[in-house]
């Protein structure tokens, strides 16, 4: 291993996929019900390549930590899912939201990828609408759209603010299809704590059955993992609070290559944090900017009620700094203008950090009921965490922890560098570069799991029907299952005094002061540092309770927390290479005189893909030229 | 505000469970409920005594995996809020909490306050889906939807499958948790094609179960955390007759 191959097929780009497909090995029908695959993760990605595979015909074997397929978190996503329809007549195309994408990401994205996402997007929207999902419509019948940040058409299909919920359970239903023929086998209440490698191939998987403990061994031809991204790294954020990267970061142990880690994406729209006890932060939709006006004070620490202080002395500063694209400038330039006017000292409510989403403006000019029937019940949710009627008074919004825009690396096939295992959705690195523009997510997710991943992966299985099912009795096998018990004890076994949930919540606190959304030299070394000691006293003075051998919350959260050390090291490492600011990654070495961020085409355009080589080894860096052969790389420019 | 907790603790689904009491002080308002049995969990273990285990996941509402009788109200006394999103400014100090898991024969406890719901998956198994396969879908909007009908669909489809009709249901039907089901794709063209044989097989697997009877008291839509209507029911029954 060692060199990138990112088997990008020849063509022009508009035809790739069409020319791969048209390429691609098969595997016979017959064959499919002989090969088995896992799939881990049961969200867009996860639940969608297991019902497309298992209506393919092969045997899949998916897994979930939760105890049901349908509480994956995609379920979350609240604004809705892009595809390239131009059912609004406004100029989009496959091209146009392919370049959007490219441009959103800041040119740190793959071409071929990025526009095979935007390709198959309308593909999504037809299957989910098939499936039943109830995306918003017209009088006519027809489905609506809405427009997100970071672009200029209308091309976001949606379900009020629960677009996620409603997809995911579109997912889930496929899946239940499929588990009911028996093509998909459903393990849910399961922790993947390996991988398991054959002859340098992807062979199965190592889980903890969440309720009674025990370890578990999973024979497969392939794996797939649908994983998720790694945003509770900084404890605090909108994810799920169960989120975590091990499974990925067990793949990465195991030869897998992790590229671009410490591209994360700061969500310019929560609800500040309240409290010191709080676990996680909620997300307001991005839709919301589409309405709601951002605003602080003109004054520094002007203290009054937000509908005291006169229009003059508002400052509506990212329509001020980005007239073109006003409030609906993607989410890195939105968060970083937040954080500024916050730590300028003009940021709102009791901490100072916090700005004004006002939709006094809307509310005057649509009424009320139009509000109410785009975003009620962000409404309510608002109203249910901070007790504050937003009809009345502006939300107060801050950036949180989101979305993780680096990931596995994958090939165009999106297989990971170890042979037969596979990185789909957010675990991936592939499809937002530096940063994600919103709606594309789910997009990304639904498409790499039904259509991308059942068509890729028929090239490496075709050479597989003649390997016979795989037994779980081989040494690898044994030798995975034994690190897994032994890595259990060692936790189980230190009895210091604190919770696993408090040595997140410390290192949560490292990564958001020094590696959250500006970033600098001084800063991330003394992070790495400070993740280091954290790390020593973690293996020192952890305490669990209970038994290894029983439901137990406290060992799932301290093997997680523990991989998140290691992660985090990573992270920082691959931020401290990046000198350049790009996307959602920030340094502040390289800014513009007006404090946007400066990229360095000439030494950074490539994919950063970091290559485990042991413990408490400098990892390996590995790099994949970014060509841009379609899109002219420019300044990233919303003004 | 510091309060008193009378939490439900059961080792397994084997074991005989009984109420232990908690004294939880300086609880702040500003907490959300299960952010309260957090800060009592941290000092459980801490003092190296088994925590409290309940399901959680999201945070925000949405995921369903949340769910507990508190004063005899699934997901407390508050209307349209999960356990998760509860905020602590409800009560007052010097309250007592009573704390269960959810209390019907198809859930049995797997732990504390965590319970086994996977009967309400076995029941979307039977036939909550449109039979489509990816790829074969027609072009999106050559499939019309009257706007009032679609958002009537999503107004059933937004339940989250907590559990909380059945925990609040004398009987522990789950008429409410399957008609939002039926009615979301009743409503629309796409879900017609199967209708009948939709109805008849997740209403069959839900008797089979264990779910009871419904016999109209109405606690289940009164206590649902996403106000999913009781007409959803009356939607179920027709499609049923419908199809026989």
């Amino acid at each position: 291993m060692g060199k990138l191959i990112s088997k990008i097929p020849d063509g022009p780009l508009a035809e790739k996929w069409t020319r791969y497909k048209a390429s691609v090995k098969l595997v016979n029908p017959a064959n499919k019900k002989k090969i088995e695959i896992i799939v881990v993760g049961t969200g867009l990605s996860g639940a969608g390549a297991a019902s497309a595979l298992g209506e393919l015909g092969y045997s899949v074997k998916n897994f979930c930590y939760q105890d049901s397929p349908r509480r994956a978190h995609s379920v979350a996503a609240q604004g809705g899912i892009n595809a390239a329809k131009n059912y609004q007549n406004d100029g989009d195309s496959t091209f146009r939201l392919f370049y959007d994408m490219i441009k959103g990401g800041d040119y740190r994205a793959r071409e071929a990828n990025v526009y095979r996402a935007a390709e198959v997007s309308n593909q999504v929207i037809d299957h989910f609408t098939a499936l039943g999902v109830p995306f918003a419509r017209d009088y006519g019948g027809t489905l609506d759209t809405r427009s997100f940040g970071g672009v200029q058409v209308s091309r976001t299909f949606y379900a009020k603010g629960q677009t996620g919920q409603q997809c995911l359970l579109g997912c889930y239903s496929s899946l239940n299809r499929q588990i009911k023929k028996g093509n998909v086998k459903m393990f849910p209440r399961r922790e993947m704590l390996d991988l398991v490698v054959i002859d340098g191939r992807a062979r199965g998987i190592i889980t903890r059955n969440l309720i009674t403990g025990e370890i578990e061994r999973h024979g497969a031809h392939a794996v797939v993992l649908a994983t998720g991204g790694y945003g509770t790294i900084y404890y605090l954020s909108t994810l799920a609070v169960n989120s975590n990267a091990s499974a990925a970061w067990k793949a990465h142990r195991k030869g897998a290559f992790f590229a671009n880690p410490s591209f994360v994406q700061i969500h310019p729209t929560s609800v500040p944090q309240l409290n010191e006890f709080q676990s996680k932060l909620t997300l307001m939709s991005e839709s919301l900017r589409n309405d709601g006006r951002i605003w602080v004070p003109k004054t520094k620490g002007d203290k009054r009620p937000a509908n005291d202080i006169p229009e003059e002395e508002r400052d509506y500063y990212l329509e001020r700094r980005y007239p073109a694209f006003g409030n609906l400038v993607p989410r890195d330039v939105a968060s970083r203008a937040a954080k500024e006017r916050c730590d300028a000292g003009y940021g709102v409510g009791e901490s100072g950090l916090a700005v004004n989403l006002d939709f006094r403006d809307a509310i005057n000019k649509q009424g009320k009921k139009a509000i109410e029937n785009k975003y009620g019940n962000l409404f309510d949710m608002y109203k249910t965490i901070t007790g504050i009627d937003s009809y009345d008074e502006p939300m107060r919004i801050y950036p949180a922890g989101h979305y993780t825009m680096g990931g596995l690396w994958v090939d165009y096939e999106l297989m990971t560098t170890i042979p037969g295992l596979y990185a789909i959705g957010e675990s991936n690195f592939s499809d937002h570069g530096a940063n994600r523009l919103g709606a594309s997510s789910l997009m990304q997710a639904a498409g790499d799991g039904y259509f991308i991943l059942p068509n890729t992966i028929s090239n490496y299985l075709a050479d597989q029907i003649s390997v016979a099912k795989i037994a779980t009795d081989k040494p690898e096998f044994e030798e995975a299952e034994k690190a897994a018990k032994e890595r259990i004890n060692k936790l189980m076994s230190i009895k210091g005094k604190h919770t696993a949930s408090s040595f997140h919540k410390r290192l949560g606190k490292i990564m958001w002061d020094y590696v959250g959304m500006s970033r600098n030299e001084t800063g991330l070394k003394k992070a790495l540092e400070l993740v280091r000691e954290l790390k020593d006293e973690f293996w020192k003075d952890l305490n669990i309770s209970g038994s290894a051998a029983d439901l137990n919350m406290e060992l799932e959260k301290a093997g997680r927390v523990a991989d998140y050390f290691d992660l985090a090291q990573l992270l920082i490492t691959d931020a401290l290479d990046r000198k350049e600011s790009c996307g959602a990654h920030f340094r502040e070495e390289y800014q513009t005189p007006d404090g946007e961020a400066l990229r360095n085409d000439d030494e950074f355009a490539y994919v950063a893909a970091w290559e485990y080589a042991g413990e408490g080894k400098p990892h390996i860096l590995h790099k994949e030229e970014l060509k841009f052969e379609y899109v002219e790389m420019k300044v990233r420019s919303y003004k | 505000m510091n309060l008193t907790l009378k939490i439900w603790r059961q080792k397994n689904a084997g074991a005989k469970g009984n109420f232990a009491t908690y004294r939880m002080e300086d609880v702040s308002p500003e907490m959300s409920f299960l952010e309260m049995l957090d800060a009592l969990n941290k000092k459980l273990v801490e003092e190296d005594k088994e925590p409290v285990a309940f399901d959680h996941d999201c945070r925000e509402g949405i995921c369903g995996s949340c769910g507990m009788y508190i004063n005899g109200h699934p997901h407390g006394p508050v209307p349209a809020v999960t356990t998760c999103l509860l905020s602590m400014r409800y009560f007052s100090d010097g309250d007592t909490l009573w704390v269960e898991p959810w209390r019907a024969k198809p859930f049995p406890v797997i732990k504390d306050l965590i319970v086994d719901r996977s009967a309400f998956d076995k029941i979307q198994i039977a036939g909550g889906f449109i039979s489509i396969n990816a790829g074969a879908a027609p072009e999106s909007n050559s499939i019309l939807a009257q706007k009032k009908n679609a958002d009537s669909a999503f107004d059933s489809s937004i339940c989250i499958g907590c559990g909380a009709c059945v925990a609040a249901c004398k009987n522990a039907s789950a008429m409410l948790f399957v008609s939002a089901k039926i009615s979301q794709f009743a409503l629309l063209p796409q879900g017609r094609i199967e209708a009948k044989e939709r109805v008849r097989a997740m209403v069959e697997k839900m008797d089979e179960l264990g779910f009871g009877n419904c016999s109209n008291t109405g606690a289940c839509e009164a206590e649902c955390p996403k106000e999913i209507k009781l007409t959803n029911i009356a939607r179920l029954n027709r499609e049923y007759y419908k199809a026989y």
